[in-house]
């Protein structure tokens, strides 16, 4: 790989753009669909019209969402807005669905346990609900995160600068070491985004660490 | 600029030809249709046994863990490997049909297996257990009960295959990703927006398509629609199964 | 009528679920397995039909080997019926109950036909058969699982706890409309479950199993109760063993007092008791009053105790005593079977019966099998 080896700062920039570029919608996408989610787990008749509506957006193919965006927004087709407009979209599109099926599945005397005891609203939200249904919504989110990456390479054709460039110039120019680097590193990049969120996820719910050493 | 995106649509030139939108509309089905079938004969008796065996079913969580390898990437290193070694104009199709099948695969096999699985066990047990052999039990029972999560696979399969083959367009597949890419490099925006535009439609409709089939297809005892009579909690089956599942949580 | 000859099961990793099980299912009659959980009782249940296979010993159907019968048609001629139902969710009510005939090739108009008469026979509406499972209460699907396993007019019906997934007053039901078929159909049924109470009541032929799949005890419920092997099946038989027992005990002839009686309406008239039995006019009884409250107007519903519960004459000791228990007025109420009054008795006097009446003898040489013979030897004539 002596491609790399000569070429390893650019990779670093290109990635560190492309974390950028797939993290900032990961994080914003998930906070936006925790409330989202949340309405379409508590009020039933919302729940086929945020689902459906969201998941019409998802069906729309990505390349696709990003010319559209500068329509939009307004913004030109270069700026990198766009793909973090559109991936956010996505990111929420995702999520919203199994942050509702994640808090639906949280057991019925549970909650109404918790609202026993007081826990309401928000509060049980947060205190309660999420944390349970926190396996489900982490399972969401990596596959939001591993999608993300590589989703977000295609934007080099539209000339916006990340990872993507390693392979549409190593294709281009035919230079295999440069391809296959870019190739690894979204790979790369891909897993060490999920297993953040996996090492995440077992911080925040340090009772099934209990239950796996009990089992 | 909307003016001119519409503009772009209204000009019957742009509706006939090789680079017409309706040549162009056809040949993107196509190449998702051949990619999906293709796709399918490989993922779907894969996932039809592992969900009746239980057997290998690492297989399913590998399937899925291709998704962390970048779909631009595997068009690139595919063009660049086999479209050397294959003649004419096969050499811009062939590679973008071999990824898409390959794409394809997670989501169908992935998607055939949770329904398998997803069963009810003692459904499974009782046809057993009433007589049925093994071939019957997966072809009376297992598969009419796995349908609706099998039909969500195979939407989701779908959705990734025609964003996919848009993209392909740079590896010089046809299809209606040639107005996104041409209309790229020639800095024409009306042709990128018309194209995009034209894409995302494609998709929800099929999308739709195969919504309305699903409903048609899945038995009502499943999906809570039923002539008369009250439904138990079938809400979140009927609005499970009317979407595609974007993961198909059950592996990893 | 099935035979274990010393079945035996042990798992891949060492367990024993079942150990040397010899037990005869009589043909035509209702074998229960019982026993606490871990007993083998299910897993024995399962190898008749070979969901599960035995490890060693042979079990035989009318003295056919099952483990050289074909699978698919061994269990096509046996129903079987399950917890939760395992009903097919993808298919109609009537569709599911057709299941068997259409394996086994019948056409489609027989198929309907059987299957709506036995929507009926287990008593659910005709409209039911077009819905689906899921439209369908607990007990309801229970009944179509039992419709289901009935459809093919299989001899012998196998039934893992079928009744246990469902609450207390349903479950009765079913059990109580399960002997009423029984009588009609007679079919050999070796029927599992962990309620010792279930199992006397609806087997002709109890087995007891205790942790680790070996026999305890088979006998039929009365002996059973009179004369548990040993500590376990004691134990397990559990406390009121004695009164339980009377439940199969008929009532000789007992003696009845005259009951003085008034109708519904009618003044009670002069008199010193301090209950007086109240009747409709087939003499039928409906509760007792009390002379002294009511004084010289017409007695009314208002006025009626209906605490008591009512005895058939040629019904059990065990019902004869909890009508003079419970009566207000300590004096049981007897009726002949059309639910006419007949007499009144005392406590103390159905005791009196009690202690002459017989308990089954023991079978010394015997304690586990003794009880059993009596079954068996009935289906030796049969």
């Amino acid at each position: 790989m002596t491609w790399l080896a000569d070429n390893w700062q650019t990779v670093l920039t290109l990635a560190g753009r492309h974390l950028y570029l797939a993290g900032v919608p990961l994080v914003v996408g998930f906070l936006v669909s925790i409330p989202l989610g949340w309405v379409a787990s508590r009020w039933s008749r919302s729940y086929p019209v945020i689902i459906t509506s969201t998941g019409l957006l998802y069906t729309i193919p990505s390349l696709a969402l990003f010319v559209v965006m500068p329509i939009v927004l307004g913004t030109r087709i270069l700026d990198p807005v766009n793909v973090i407009v559109a991936m956010t979209i996505y990111t929420v599109a995702l999520l919203v669905r199994t942050v509702a099926d994640g808090l639906n599945a949280v057991p019925d005397d549970i909650e109404q346990a918790a609202t026993a005891m007081g826990y309401r609203g928000v509060r049980r939200l947060l205190g309660v609900e999420l944390p349970l249904a926190a396996p489900v919504i982490s399972a969401g989110l990596r596959v939001a995160a591993v999608s993300n990456v590589s989703i977000v390479s295609v934007a080099s054709i539209l000339g916006v600068s990340q990872l993507g460039d390693l392979l549409l110039d190593g294709y281009n120019r035919v230079i295999w070491g440069e391809l296959l680097t870019g190739i690894a590193s979204c790979i790369l990049l891909a897993l060490a985004l999920d297993a953040v969120i996996v090492g995440g996820t077992r911080v925040v719910t340090p009772w099934l660490r209990a239950q796996e050493a009990r089992a | 600029m909307i003016g001119s995106v519409l503009a772009w649509f209204t000009d019957p030139a742009n509706w006939q030809g090789e680079d017409g939108i309706a040549n162009r509309l056809l040949q993107h089905l196509g190449y998702t249709a051949m990619a999906v079938v293709l796709a399918a004969l490989v993922a779907i008796p894969l996932g039809l046994w592992v969900g009746h065996t239980g057997r290998m079913r690492w297989l399913v969580s590998f399937a899925n863990s291709v998704r962390a390898v970048p779909t631009l990437g595997l068009l690139f290193a595919v063009s660049l490997w086999l479209g050397p070694k294959i003649p004419g104009d096969l050499a811009f199709t062939v590679p973008s049909i071999l990824v898409l099948a390959l794409l394809a695969i997670p989501p169908l096999l992935a998607g055939t297996y949770a329904g398998i699985e997803a069963v009810d066990p003692a459904a499974r047990d009782a046809a057993r257990g009433v007589g049925m052999t093994s071939g019957q039990v997966l072809r009376q029972v297992e598969v009419p009960n796995g349908l609706p999560l099998m039909m969500s696979g195979f939407r989701s399969a779908v959705l990734q295959v025609v964003a996919t083959a848009t993209v392909a367009a740079i590896i010089g597949l046809g299809g209606l990703g040639r107005y996104l890419i041409d209309g790229i490099a020639l800095g024409d925006y009306p042709q990128t927006a018309g194209g995009a535009i034209l894409v995302a439609v494609l998709a929800v409709v099929l999308d739709g398509v195969f919504a309305f089939v699903q409903r048609r297809v899945v038995s009502p005892g499943l999906t809570g629609r039923h002539v008369g009579g009250r439904g138990k909690d079938s809400r979140s089956v009927a609005v499970e199964a009317d979407r595609p599942s974007a993961d198909v949580r059950s592996s990893a | 009528m099935i035979r274990f000859d010393a079945v035996t099961k042990q798992f891949p990793d060492g367990t024993v679920a079942v150990d040397e099980l010899s037990l005869t299912a009589p043909t035509g009659k209702i074998t229960v397995l019982v026993g606490p959980s871990g007993c083998g009782k299910t897993t024995s249940l399962r190898m008749v039909n070979r969901m599960i296979e035995p490890t060693r010993g042979t079990i035989t159907l009318d003295g056919q080997d099952t483990g050289r019968m074909n699978e698919a048609d061994l269990r096509r001629g046996m129903g079987y019926v399950i917890q939760h139902a395992g009903l097919f969710p993808h298919r109609t009510v009537l569709d599911n109950i057709g299941t068997v005939p259409r394996l086994l090739g019948w056409d489609r108009r027989k198929t309907r036909e059987v299957s709506r008469e036995l929507l009926e026979r287990v008593g659910l509406a005709p409209e039911l058969g077009a819905r689906y499972p899921a439209q369908l209460s607990g007990g309801q699907q229970q009944r179509v699982g039992v419709a289901r396993a009935l459809a093919a007019d299989p001899p012998v019906m196998l039934m893992d706890e079928p009744f246990s997934a469902v609450d207390p007053v349903v479950r009765e039901q079913l059990q109580d409309e399960f002997l009423r078929l029984q009588a009609e159909l007679g079919k050999t049924i070796v029927f599992v479950t962990h309620d010792i109470d279930e199992a006397i009541k609806l087997g002709d032929q109890v087995a007891v199993l205790r942790v680790g799949g070996r026999l305890a005890q088979v006998a039929e419920p009365s002996y059973l109760l009179a004369h548990p092997a040993d500590d376990f099946v004691a134990d397990f038989v559990g406390r009121d063993r004695g009164y339980r027992a009377l439940g199969f005990q008929d009532a000789p002839r007992l003696p009845l007092r005259s009951e003085r009686t008034v109708l519904l309406g009618e003044r009670p008239g002069t008199t010193d008791a301090a209950w007086l039995l109240v009747v409709d006019d087939d003499r039928h009884p409906l509760g007792w009053v009390e002379p002294a409250r009511i004084g010289d107007r017409p007695v009314t519903e208002a006025d009626l105790h209906r605490g008591g519960t009512v005895a058939r004459e040629h019904g059990s000791l065990r019902s004869a005593l909890d009508a003079a228990l419970s009566s207000p007025s300590r004096r049981g109420v007897i009726v002949d079977d059309g639910g006419a009054l007949c007499g009144t008795m005392l406590a103390h006097e159905v005791l009196t019966a009690i202690e002459d009446t017989d308990r089954p003898e023991r079978d010394e040489a015997d304690p586990v099998h003794g009880g059993a013979s009596a079954v068996h030897d009935a289906e030796g004539a049969a």
